[in-house]
């Protein structure tokens, strides 16, 4: 079984229409939505949901008024300053904790002389195992304001992999989150292949370097397409130019295309809405070479 | 006034939308700090090209173990929730990735045996891009602890009238930490069906907050419908419409300003700063 990532560093460079674009040829094969934080691709694959599970991970803590002798311990030691304090009239102090700020250390917990502290587990979110036209995909929603994004990517992996074994599927194609902090080393780690998609800008470039920085302290190999390569030929000499300094294949060129939100707006993949278009013949290129190397890593393994 | 530009989604043009923004105003006279608080990919400095005066490494604290002192009682890793240490027959581990610097295990070690030791996770670049005040954050490739790097950006912001934080994208933590104790966020958002599910979870997000908030919908041309009606039904301000034209993508490619690449986006910017204004008169 092997795992294709596909990472950009800079949020809107394409990454989700690709990946559906992908799909949509690929066929057979297990998706995974690693966007917790603002999961897109399911918008565009029309999936039926058939189980949905809640995303238990890490703690919350409440404290217990009764008991509480407003000490102000677990003020002094929260790092987090989720321990808020008020004043009533008298002067008397009230002690509670936002849970917004909570991070679940259990600090507070652990050192409140009367125990006055309860430690709950906490739901941050909910995972789906869903049926699409083009294979399964798991998905999951991260509450707005939680923690655990890359818990919630481990555990998203973790089940397309079942699922991947379950139907003897040989590929899981994931969709990344942006960025280079948790949640994206989630997605990255121990992928046989990142597919980055960047764009001819310089944030876009400034921001390839840096995934491309990541991709490689976790040794994953990477290659790179180039999306709306057409809004600034300067800029994706530019890319270009870098990606042959780093030893990074560049296997494809798309165009700026209109007719993506069209699709988008529909519901569907630009290959299923505009299989004749310019963009939707490059991106069926750039799937054939992934192919390709793909087999060839899995020919390196054994 | 301090201003957070956020979005759910990525690539609707927050940076785009900070850097115009901060230009416009400043351009009125006024005193600006933007601050780039996007720390995992910060972009604002390739539009601004700054001038900094001084870069500092931001630092948490992580323990250290002294395995001399170390009676290997297992308390500090019964105590961390984060699974950043682990406690062996003859020596204790530290996994600074996964430490929330919590300071529970330096606490609870009966030995004494645990120290904090400050670990580098990024750096902080403060300067002037023109008439505008600018601080970045910029996070270490590999390190993932990113919500203490934008508390430290923030704490650089000092008395300019306006501050104006540009956030990452998503909405977790990190953008939590960027919105924290702000006095408005701009939602930048786009027309498209990914465009306005996201912005659904960003204005969830404002109101956990409870900070008050308005649009701004980005390359605006057909089918702003959905987003629109998203706005109307929510109560949301729309602040501005900006229309999309090609060769102000071209332009901010290349590090140009969109408010000097065309008279209509620019109009658009400056009714943003109005809006704007506007609130901080009435905050």
């Amino acid at each position: 079984m092997r795992e294709l990532v596909v990472c950009s560093g800079k949020g809107g460079t394409g990454k989700t229409s690709v990946v559906a674009g992908l799909a949509s040829l690929a066929r057979g094969i297990v998706l995974a939505d690693c966007d917790v934080d603002a999961s897109n691709l399911f918008l565009v694959l029309d999936p039926e949901v058939e189980r949905s599970h809640p995303f238990i991970a890490g703690h919350l803590a409440r404290i217990k008024q009764s008991e509480c002798l407003a000490c102000g311990k677990c003020h002094e030691l929260c790092q987090y300053t989720a321990i808020r304090q008020i004043l009533d009239e008298a002067g008397d102090r009230t002690f509670f904790i936002d849970p917004l700020h909570c991070e679940g250390c259990g600090v507070c917990v652990h050192f409140c002389p009367t125990e006055a502290i309860d430690f709950f587990s906490r739901r941050c979110g909910q995972w789906y195992e869903s049926r699409t036209p083009f294979g399964p995909l798991v998905h999951a929603d991260l509450d707005v304001g939680a923690e655990n994004s890359g818990k919630l990517v481990t555990k998203v992996r973790e089940q397309a992999r079942r699922l991947a074994e379950n139907y003897g599927m040989d590929l899981i194609l994931i969709d990344g989150p942006p960025g280079i902090g948790c949640p994206v080393t989630a997605s990255l780690t121990g992928a046989d292949l990142a597919l980055m998609v960047t764009e001819p800008s310089l944030s876009g470039l400034h921001d390839l370097k840096r995934i491309v920085e990541l991709a490689s302290y976790f040794r994953v190999p990477a290659m790179v397409c180039i999306n709306k390569y057409d809004l600034s030929p300067r800029l994706t000499e530019m890319v270009e130019k870098y990606c042959a300094e780093q030893g990074l294949p560049v296997i494809g060129r798309i165009p700026f295309e209109p007719l993506v939100n069209e699709a988008q707006a529909t519901g569907r993949s630009l290959i299923e809405y505009a299989p004749q278009c310019e963009a939707s013949r490059i991106m069926t290129e750039i799937w054939h070479l992934l192919e390709c190397q793909l087999s060839e890593s899995k020919q390196l393994k054994g | 006034m301090r201003v957070a530009i956020a979005s759910g989604k990525g690539g609707t043009g927050k940076t785009t939308v900070a850097v115009n923004l901060a230009v416009t105003i400043a351009r009125q006279g006024r005193s600006v700090h933007l601050c780039d608080c996007d720390v995992e990919e910060p972009n604002a400095h390739l539009f601004l090209d700054p001038v900094f005066s001084a870069r500092w490494p931001v630092t948490v604290p992580v323990p250290a173990v002294d395995q001399d002192l170390c009676s290997h009682c297992g308390k500090c890793a019964d105590i961390c929730e984060f699974n950043a240490i682990a406690c062996l027959p003859d020596r204790t581990m530290i996994f600074p990735d996964l430490c929330h610097s919590c300071s529970g295990c330096w606490l609870v070690c009966p030995q004494k045996a645990i120290t904090p030791e400050e670990e580098t996770i990024g750096n902080i670049s403060t300067g002037k891009a023109g008439e505008l005040v600018f601080t970045q954050g910029r996070l270490l490739v590999g390190q993932s602890l990113v919500p203490p790097l934008i508390k430290a950006v923030k704490d650089v912001s000092g008395d300019e009238s306006w501050i104006i934080f540009d956030a990452p994208p998503g909405t977790t933590c990190p953008v939590m930490a960027t919105m924290q104790g702000v006095d408005f966020v701009v939602l930048v958002t786009e027309p498209t069906p990914f465009g306005r599910h996201d912005l659904a979870l960003a204005l969830d997000l404002t109101r956990q907050l409870n900070i008050s908030c308005g649009v701004v919908i980005n390359r605006y041309e057909s089918n702003p419908g959905q987003v629109e009606n998203l706005c109307l039904r929510e109560g949301v301000e729309i602040l501005a419409r900006i229309p999309f034209r090609r060769h102000v993508a071209s332009a901010c490619a290349e590090g140009g300003l969109a408010v000097d690449a065309d008279a209509e986006v620019a109009a658009a910017l400056s009714e943003l700063a109005y809006n704007l204004t506007a609130r901080a008169v009435t905050a």
